[in-house]
């Protein structure tokens, strides 16, 4: 067996022999022509199939993948039409009284070598798109079909690159997966991948080699790590992963697009838990119907500086806009054990009891307000609600509404868009706001219960200490009736409740939290369709 | 002619999506137009041109655009450029 690692860049699994693709261009011969008239003639013809091919690409991956990933043929086009890639090929053609393939070739190398020059991945990546339009011309030019394997079984497609018409153009229920050498998380080719729900590992660096084609493969698009040759215990451990994967298909496809209700007919929103855009994905293939919890510390503590509004702005806009779902910001929750160099917070004795949450947005006032701004502003991109953490005391939550009422202000008088409507909530993970949460009900639009926090306070108990794992009883009747009394306060006030704590995926206690009519439920979101399940079979 | 700054916001800056929208509205154009960054120019009507700038977010661009109808031509596509960069 052999073990070569790259990155994952599409969840799956894939079985099925290594089958290199071929790059065309460097299949062009260089010949000499003595008649530079029929070369550009010849050149003529294959641009205007190529272009037609390519017409013809877009509408079909326009009803395969949809308009945005489908833009890339129009982007090829327009390459294609590219003045000074043309003039290059003609000039060559001309100049050097060469055959129009391999005037192309040239061209695909000095246009793939200016994007492989250019500093950032991005531009780096677009040499296969070079590379794409050229071998189309190519193969034109050589009279070929337009590119189709020949493979009659199960195969994983291997290649330095592979560009989008190859994807778009394999047969899927032959193609089982994608390995390469080359490419980068936003490759068209990565994100098509993903789109097809192809697995997909690039950045395999040994992939090329001759005697790797024709061996049994399997391609982890989790892990990124591929096998070839692969032994018993991994096909079996293999096997068993597929197996799992297709029963959460299966759930996926029962539970897909049904209401989280009872049978009685009480629903329950079913909302998922992220960390940052690149969770997005997943919460649109588990079918959450809604965010939340979204954590916005990330966005702080990923940057090695403070991360401005426009730039928050951005992230909060671009989430909304993607999911078209309720989404509930929380603000930035640092202190304690997530920390960013940037803040220069002190070191505390007791950072779990120390200046985080809700605190340490009050004592950074110009964060808190920048943060605020930027989500208020992206609230005209959809539905957005904020809730802060870690609060105590209702004098806060007058402090935090006094702000916000302030930055709403500050937009309306200088004219930038803002949702009026955006619901406002605190989180409820101290002790001390369950046993206050009436009063805070009268303040706020809805609560959220922060399990892991409160469990901890209230058993003061350190979940990260190992040694107190015999203490730690997840289902404390202390925390669950602190969970009722907050729902019942909440729902007295005609305010909703949720939870995003990690008891909010604990399938042993969903029918409790039905019975508290508990109205929204935010897990992570590889837990949401099984929680569906189990509210569905609820009386 | 007429001359404008604008300052690129797209996170990945002036990618093959916006590139590709600036390359057909600038061949429709009347007047002529281009696009200056890092001492370097290029024609609004070419991609790679364009794309070949590597222009960031955060980067400021000129745009210069010259011939009939070039007050309209700038208004277009200075529209076009806050609305996709």
């Amino acid at each position: 067996m052999i073990t070569l690692r790259g990155k994952g860049v599409s969840e799956g699994v894939a079985f099925g022999k290594l089958f290199f693709t071929r790059d065309h261009t460097a299949n062009a011969v260089r010949t000499a022509s003595g008649d530079a008239e029929l070369e550009l003639r010849r050149l003529k013809d294959a641009m205007k199939l190529a272009s037609e091919q390519l017409e013809k690409l877009y509408a079909a991956a326009l009803d395969a993948v949809g308009e945005k990933e489908a833009e890339i043929f129009q982007i090829h086009q327009l390459m294609l039409e590219d003045d000074d890639y043309q003039d290059f090929i003609r000039n060559m053609i001309e100049s050097e009284k060469v055959n129009a393939e391999s005037a192309v070739s040239a061209a695909a190398d000095n246009f793939a070598q200016m994007f492989s020059e250019m500093d950032d991945p991005y531009m780096q990546g677009r040499t296969v798109d070079v590379r794409d339009i050229s071998g189309r011309i190519t193969r034109a030019l050589m009279g070929e079909e337009d590119d189709q394997t020949s493979l009659s079984e199960k195969h994983i497609v291997g290649a330095e690159d592979i560009t989008p018409s190859q994807a778009l153009q394999l047969d899927k229920s032959l193609a089982m997966g994608f390995v390469t050498v080359g490419g980068s998380q936003t490759s068209h080719t990565a994100i098509l991948a993903r789109t097809m729900n192809v697995p997909a590992v690039i950045g395999v660096k040994e992939l090329l080699c001759p005697e790797y084609e024709g061996l049994d493969c399997i391609a982890d698009g989790f892990t990124g790590v591929v096998y070839l040759d692969p032994d018993e215990a991994t096909i079996a451990l293999y096997k068993a992963k597929e197996a799992e994967l297709r029963e959460k298909a299966r759930l996926l496809e029962q539970m897909k697009g049904e209401k989280t209700a009872t049978l009685s007919g009480q629903q329950i929103r079913l909302y998922a838990n992220i960390g940052g855009l690149a969770d997005i994905d997943a919460v649109l293939a588990n079918d959450a119907e809604g965010v939340g919890l979204f954590r916005t510390e990330f966005i702080f503590l990923e940057s090695e500086r403070c991360p401005t509004e426009d730039e928050q702005f951005a992230i909060y806009k671009e989430a909304l806009e993607r999911l078209k779902c309720p989404i509930v910001f929380r603000t930035m929750d640092i202190g304690a054990d997530k920390q960013a160099p940037w803040l220069s917070l002190k070191q505390e004795e007791n950072p779990a009891l120390g200046l985080r949450g809700a605190r340490l947005c009050l004592a950074r006032r110009e964060l808190f307000e920048a943060q605020l701004r930027a989500l208020y502003r992206a609230s005209a991109f959809g539905k957005a609600a904020i809730m802060f953490p870690m609060i105590i005391s209702k004098n806060e939550v007058l402090e935090i509404k006094e702000i916000a009422q302030n930055v709403r202000a500050g937009l309306t008088e200088s004219g930038i868009a803002f949702d009026p409507s955006v619901e406002l909530g605190v989180m409820i993970e101290t002790p001390a706001s369950v046993m206050i949460s009436g009063e805070l009900a009268e303040e706020v639009d809805f609560f959220s219960i922060g399990t892991n926090d409160l469990t901890q306070y209230t058993l003061a108990l350190d979940r990260q200490n190992k040694e107190l794992d015999r203490f730690y009883d997840p289902h404390h009747p202390a925390v669950i009736r602190m969970i009722r009394m907050v729902a019942q306060n909440a729902h007295a006030k005609g305010i909703w409740v949720g939870i995003c704590g990690e008891l909010g995926a604990d399938m042993g206690l969903t029918d409790v939290f039905v019975e508290m009519g508990i109205d929204e439920l935010s897990v992570s979101p590889s837990k949401i369709l099984g929680i569906r399940a189990k509210v569905r079979a609820h009386p | 002619m007429q001359t404008f700054t604008y300052e690129i916001k797209d996170e990945i800056g002036i990618h093959a999506r916006p590139a590709g929208l600036l390359v057909k509205a600038a061949k429709g154009l009347s007047s002529k137009a281009s696009m200056e960054f890092g001492g370097k120019s290029a024609d609004m009507t070419k991609l790679f041109a364009i794309m070949g700038l590597g222009v960031k977010q955060g980067d400021t661009i000129t745009v210069n655009v010259e011939g009939p109808g070039e007050e309209a031509d700038a208004a277009t596509l200075e529209r076009l450029l806050s609305e996709n960069l």
